[in-house]
């Protein structure tokens, strides 16, 4: 067991963990976080989809002590307080989830693409969503979800 | 995953002590195939020496006639660097299409040639624009280098550290993605280095591998419509639940086809 020092959604914590543990799981089971889900055991599937360091990645495809000392964001820390993040009210508002699974993970990747394209059009959001599984196969409003909460980040920026 | 060590050397030479102390240790650079790996309890390694983030294998940088990427560079990075883009568009190109954009994020060159994956992309463009290998030892030549299927000249110890490329106008990356894993069924690295053609082929399933007949077909001034009856050796290509051997071949002609035309302009 190793005691690893991490920053998730701008508090610094401690977690005392095997080497081999998994950033999902430290985040999860060590920390609670059980927002960020873990929907395949394959690293294909993006319901995992966390930033670390300012990019998203998926947290079941690196160790948590690979993650020490960078600063994690999950989508606990997107909303402020009681007010959703612009894409969060967006999923809300497009009708981007069923059964809700996959969307902590379709919203950190969406956030993500937000702030590496700014406004994408439809076609840049669906590549760059290549790497995000919805087995409701919702995809056609979580792209109008996205696109929509692009608009809207871009006019709270 | 069974259990294990992790370290993350300050420094490239105490990576390589760590490395070399420990036949059953294992670089960690991007991990994204490592990890599934790991997690499938299909390695045992002792210990991860973690260089993913040593400055020594961090940087993209000019060189005589070409560019040098440092192992550690991830394909993101690689994708957006205003000195690929510049002298090898089609490599960027490349690696802007490796897996999606999280395993972009943190894949890097080093780990994907080293890894020699008989579908990963990187290593077609490594053979076909004929690039040399820089490790901490010695430099090598790609043929030298790739020695198929998920093995290379890598020594136990010994660490890619560098991919020096030629600067090339000419060349293009196509691939033929596997609709459900979107992995390249195929794909096919086309270039011209001067008056001499190259085209590597990867996704066969031994590794990937030059298609000599072509690039002299091709040398002779034949035109690209032609590469049709140019012998492609069945050998090279493997079938599986995606696709027969037969089937790999065919693409490959085609796909090859598509990145020549494209190449000259004549598809866009």
């Amino acid at each position: 067991m190793s005691r690893i020092e991490l920053r998730v959604n701008g508090r610094d914590v401690e977690v005392e963990a095997d080497g081999r543990t998994l950033l999902t799981h430290a985040l999860r089971d060590h920390l609670r976080l059980t927002g960020t889900h873990i929907g395949c055991d394959t690293s294909q599937c993006g319901s995992c989809t966390v930033h670390v360091d300012g990019k998203a990645v998926k947290s079941c495809t690196m160790l948590a002590v690979q993650a020490a000392g960078c600063d994690i964001l999950t989508i606990e820390g997107l909303a402020n307080g009681r007010e959703l993040h612009p894409m969060q009210a967006a999923f809300n508002d497009f009708h981007g989830l069923q059964c809700g699974f996959c969307t902590p993970g379709m919203i950190m990747m969406a956030v993500d693409i937000v702030n590496r394209h700014g406004r994408p059009d439809e076609a840049t959001v669906r590549a760059e969503l290549e790497g995000n599984l919805c087995r409701c196969t919702g995809y056609h409003n979580i792209i109008k979800a996205v696109c929509a909460g692009a608009e809207r980040m871009g006019e709270v920026a | 995953m069974y259990d294990l060590g992790y370290s993350r050397p300050a420094t490239l030479a105490e990576a390589l002590e760590l490395l070399q102390q420990d036949d059953m240790a294992q670089p960690l650079s991007g991990g994204q195939t490592l990890m599934p790996v790991l997690r499938a309890r299909l390695a045992a390694p002792s210990q991860l020496v973690d260089i993913a983030r040593l400055d020594e294998l961090r940087q993209i940088r000019p060189i005589d006639g070409g560019i040098e990427i440092g192992a550690g560079m991830t394909h993101a990075e690689v994708a957006a660097h205003p000195v690929v883009r510049a002298a090898l568009t089609a490599l960027a190109a490349l690696a802007g299409g490796i897996g999606d954009a999280q395993i972009r994020h943190r894949g890097t060159i080093g780990g994907s040639i080293a890894n020699n994956d008989p579908a990963a992309c990187y290593p077609s463009a490594v053979l076909a624009l004929g690039a040399r290998v820089q490790t901490n030892l010695r430099i090598l030549d790609a043929e030298a280098f790739f020695a198929g299927m998920f093995a290379t000249a890598l020594e136990p110890g010994e660490i890619v550290t560098a991919v020096r490329f030629p600067a090339c106008a000419e060349a293009c990356y196509l691939k033929f993605r596997n609709p459900a894993s979107r992995f390249a069924l195929v794909g096919v690295f086309a270039a011209r280095l001067g008056s001499e053609h190259r085209i590597a082929i990867t996704g066969g399933g031994n590794g990937v591998f030059r298609w000599h007949a072509a690039e002299q077909h091709l040398d002779r001034g034949a035109d690209i419509d032609s590469l049709d009856a140019v012998p492609l050796d069945l050998a090279n290509f493997t079938g599986d639940i995606h696709g027969s051997a037969e089937y790999r071949l065919h693409i490959a002609k085609v796909i090859t086809r598509r990145a020549l035309m494209q190449m000259a302009g004549q598809l866009t």
